[in-house]
């Protein structure tokens, strides 16, 4: 039982800390650091860094461009990243339907997208959840009919993730009949988001801001070639990318880097005559539990990985990854509320835009706290709910 | 052995509760938040009609003097509501600052406007570096040949936009706190407004070297501390009927949701991992009103009311968190958005956890309260 680097997975993480001490963009930075919300340019300028540097397909295989890094190493690079605190690679291109195009695309689909995801040239959304299939993903009644040359497609999809930004949707439509199982009349289409007939309506959350939209589909036509894989063997796509590597689910080296954030402002934050929130054993002993917490969420996360690295499947533990890291985030959300106290009250948004130049409302780092608390209430309900990941457990860990 | 409302109670509480009924859908509180207005005056001079102002107010005061249980019948209903008007800061902490702390004269200056509806309070007492503890403030009261100079910062001031008469606490010299009545437009006094997560207004305030007359001071009693602390614990005692209205709501339309929202074939309500926790929320709840009880008989029969208070509002506050949690949660995706009425009640709640000592600072008062016996 060894977990320590080797040599060469230590000059790995030295390149990577190199690369992320010179050249991660300082303004970037800086709006992740105060909390501030990225623009789309902020996005694609860090994606293509990346990609400039060959470091954007990091779960791709080498033939389609990708790092071809072991386990290890992207493990390495996911953490560190974090740690960082750089924005978050947008899913839906590079961990979504580049993935599925690579594996189950024909060649002319290949050449045609895959330059594009893998240099972050095009913007993608994910067209799966539907207002009436949620956790019953296969139930979606996207209509897709073909007619000639074309997919005639109609229905609408919810919860699309910066549909606002996007220029092409991956969707799971309908093509198959009720006489058919469900899963088993689904196809996998690729949609243009330009296309006649898609209209995109924001929906806020509960800290006001549009992040997820209803994308509409009335007539719209799309050519056949945009369909990946056989038609109505589209679920097969969809349950490929539930088992590709989701480096990083567990978001240890974020919550890390917020745990450090939030014992240094207990520290700094008074508390009447009992001197720092820190001080405060009450407070304290919820922190340190969630400290223990996540440390066991650290090794779970680690004795994945070593089984991946030795090329076995990732082990039964591998499925609390999902559940214990959206818990240990979500309880950091509430100690940050908790830290603000009273002003955790004013909704002041202005102050998270870049043109501010006043003075915040309160200590300027924990202003959104609330908001932020109330948002991430969706970590324990996309992504496969918390409910669903336990029922897996159940099923397929526990065999019940 | 009796916990039932009188037959007067009955009334009140069903007449607060049509009021919201007809006058509160989540529309209406949302077009009334999107006016830009603080409250509603025609809601507010029809609590003045009905009466309901004078319940808070204590009957030497002119007021109806209603009991602990009386006031959290209105409070009750109004979380079930998510009604934004401000009665705690004008009526329970402004004119009970008053009614415990100022002269005869200038009780009778200013709270029979209070009861009429014409008189708007907000209690600064707050500040940041105090955090919770009441006697931490550094807001000075220097007094002078022409009256008082105040100088300091609070924070979150419930109310204060709306307010045409801010009670300022501050330190004077003595050691004591005073209490003073400072108009939002004096000289020396600066407010940046905004609204809060659950849509009720307030401020920041500093006072910058602002005078005030002599008789600006509340009454002359050498330390308002203590009559602080006791309205920070009516205050407390309310936003928990609040609350539990509040929970009550958030159960009612989480069991009501599961059992439309079907997937995989069936209401979603019929898997009984969720009927467990929907039960677990429920016990919450009834958790909760028996503690509020607790702490209300407590309140109106003269115990040991900082003991109870700080019991009711611990306990009552882990009962919001779960309760709102799971109530999002149970909603799936639509919970976190902000056209459901859900995350409003969520969020309600989490002011309440912030507001009058949050569920730690309880949590040690209590424990570090004996309980007597």
């Amino acid at each position: 039982m060894d977990i320590r680097f080797s040599p060469q997975e230590l000059a790995f993480r030295e390149d990577v800390r190199r690369f992320l001490a010179e050249d991660y963009p300082a303004d970037i930075r800086l709006k992740m650091q105060r909390g501030m919300p990225l623009e789309r340019e902020d996005h694609v300028r860090w994606q293509q860094l990346l990609a400039t540097r060959g470091w954007a397909g990091v779960n791709w295989p080498p033939e389609y461009g990708g790092t071809g890094w072991t386990p290890v190493e992207k493990y390495i690079f996911s953490h560190e990243c974090a740690l960082a605190n750089t924005p978050r690679i947008v899913p839906f291109g590079l961990g979504m339907v580049g993935p599925v195009i690579y594996t189950f695309g024909t060649d002319a689909q290949k050449q045609r997208f895959l330059p594009d995801i893998l240099a972050s040239r095009v913007w993608w959304c994910q067209g799966y959840s539907e207002p009436n299939s949620g956790s019953d993903l296969a139930s979606l009644q996207l209509r897709a009919v073909r007619v000639g040359e074309h997919y005639i497609v109609n229905g609408t999809k919810t919860w699309t993730t910066m549909a606002q930004w996007a220029d092409w949707i991956f969707c799971l439509v309908r093509t198959g009949g009720p006489e058919l199982k469900p899963q088993a009349g689904i196809s996998f289409l690729l949609i243009d988001m330009k296309t006649p007939g898609v209209r995109v309506s924001p929906i806020r959350l509960l800290d006001g801001t549009p992040e997820v939209n209803e994308v509409h589909f009335e007539e719209v036509r799309v050519p056949v070639e945009n369909l990946v894989g056989e038609e109505n063997r589209g679920w097969t796509c969809a349950k490929y990318l539930l088992t590709h590597e989701r480096t990083g689910i567990a978001q240890v080296a974020r919550s890390r880097v917020r745990m450090a954030e939030l014992r240094r402002q207990a520290a700094a934050t008074p508390a009447g005559s009992a001197g720092s929130l820190l001080q405060d054993p009450f407070f304290l002993r919820r922190v340190a539990e969630l400290e223990t917490e996540l440390i066991a969420l650290e090794y779970t996360e680690l004795r994945t990985l070593a089984n991946l690295s030795a090329g076995k499947s990732p082990g039964p533990a591998s499925s609390i990854l999902k559940i214990k890291g959206t818990e240990v985030a979500q309880a950091l959300d509430e100690l940050f509320v908790e830290l603000a106290g009273l002003h955790a009250l004013p909704c002041v948004p202005e102050q998270f835009g870049p043109a501010f130049e006043g003075e915040h409302v309160g200590p300027g780092s924990l202003a959104g706290a609330a908001g932020v608390y109330l948002n991430n209430r969706k970590a324990s309900i996309y992504g496969g709910s918390n409910e669903i990941q336990r029922n897996i457990i159940v099923k397929e860990v526990l065999g019940l | 052995m009796d916990f039932d409302y009188s037959d007067e109670q009955q009334l009140l509480r069903e007449s607060v509760a049509r009021f919201v009924r007809e006058e509160y859908s989540f529309a209406a509180r949302k077009q009334l938040i999107a006016s830009g207005q603080a409250f509603s005056p025609a809601h507010w001079s029809l609590f003045a009609e009905l009466g309901w102002l004078a319940v808070p107010v204590p009957e030497a005061c002119g007021g109806m003097g209603g009991s602990a249980v009386d006031n959290a019948i209105i409070l009750e209903e109004f979380g079930r509501g998510l009604v934004l008007e401000p009665w705690i800061p004008t009526l329970v902490l402004g004119a009970g600052a008053i009614a415990s702390l100022a002269s005869e004269a200038q009780q009778e200056s200013l709270l029979p406007r209070v009861i009429a509806g014409e008189l708007h309070l907000a209690l600064a007492h707050s500040e940041t570096a105090a955090r919770y503890d009441n006697a931490a403030i550094c807001t000075r009261a220097l007094p002078g040949n022409e009256g008082w100079q105040l100088d300091g910062n609070k924070c979150v001031v419930l109310n204060a936009p709306a307010a045409q008469l801010l009670l300022v606490s501050a330190r004077e010299p003595s050691g004591g706190t005073g209490v003073f009545l400072v108009e939002p437009s004096t000289a020396g006094l600066s407010m940046r407004r905004y609204r809060n997560i659950d849509g009720s207004v307030a401020a920041e305030l500093v006072l910058d070297g602002v005078k005030l007359p002599a008789d600006a001071r509340l009454g002359d009693a050498p330390d308002a501390l203590p009559a602080l602390s006791h309205l920070q614990d009516r205050a407390a005692l309310l936003v928990c009927a609040e609350a539990v209205g509040a929970m009550a709501v958030l159960l009612q339309k989480t069991v009501d949701y599961t059992r439309t929202r079907r997937q995989f074939g069936v209401p979603i309500g019929s898997f009984q991992a969720l009927q467990h926790r929907m039960a677990d929320m429920f016990i919450e709840v009834e958790q909760a009103r028996s503690i509020l009880l607790m702490a209300l008989l407590t309140a109106d029969g003269g115990g040991d009311v900082p003991r109870a208070v700080s019991a009711a509002k611990s306990r009552i506050g882990r009962a919001a968190r779960k309760v709102g949690q799971e109530a999002i949660q149970l909603h799936g995706g639509i919970g976190v958005t902000d056209d459901l009425d859900v995350g409003h009640y969520v969020k309600r709640l989490v002011v309440i956890e912030a507001l009058f000592g949050n569920s730690d600072w309880h949590l040690r008062r209590f424990a570090e309260t004996s309980d007597g016996a």
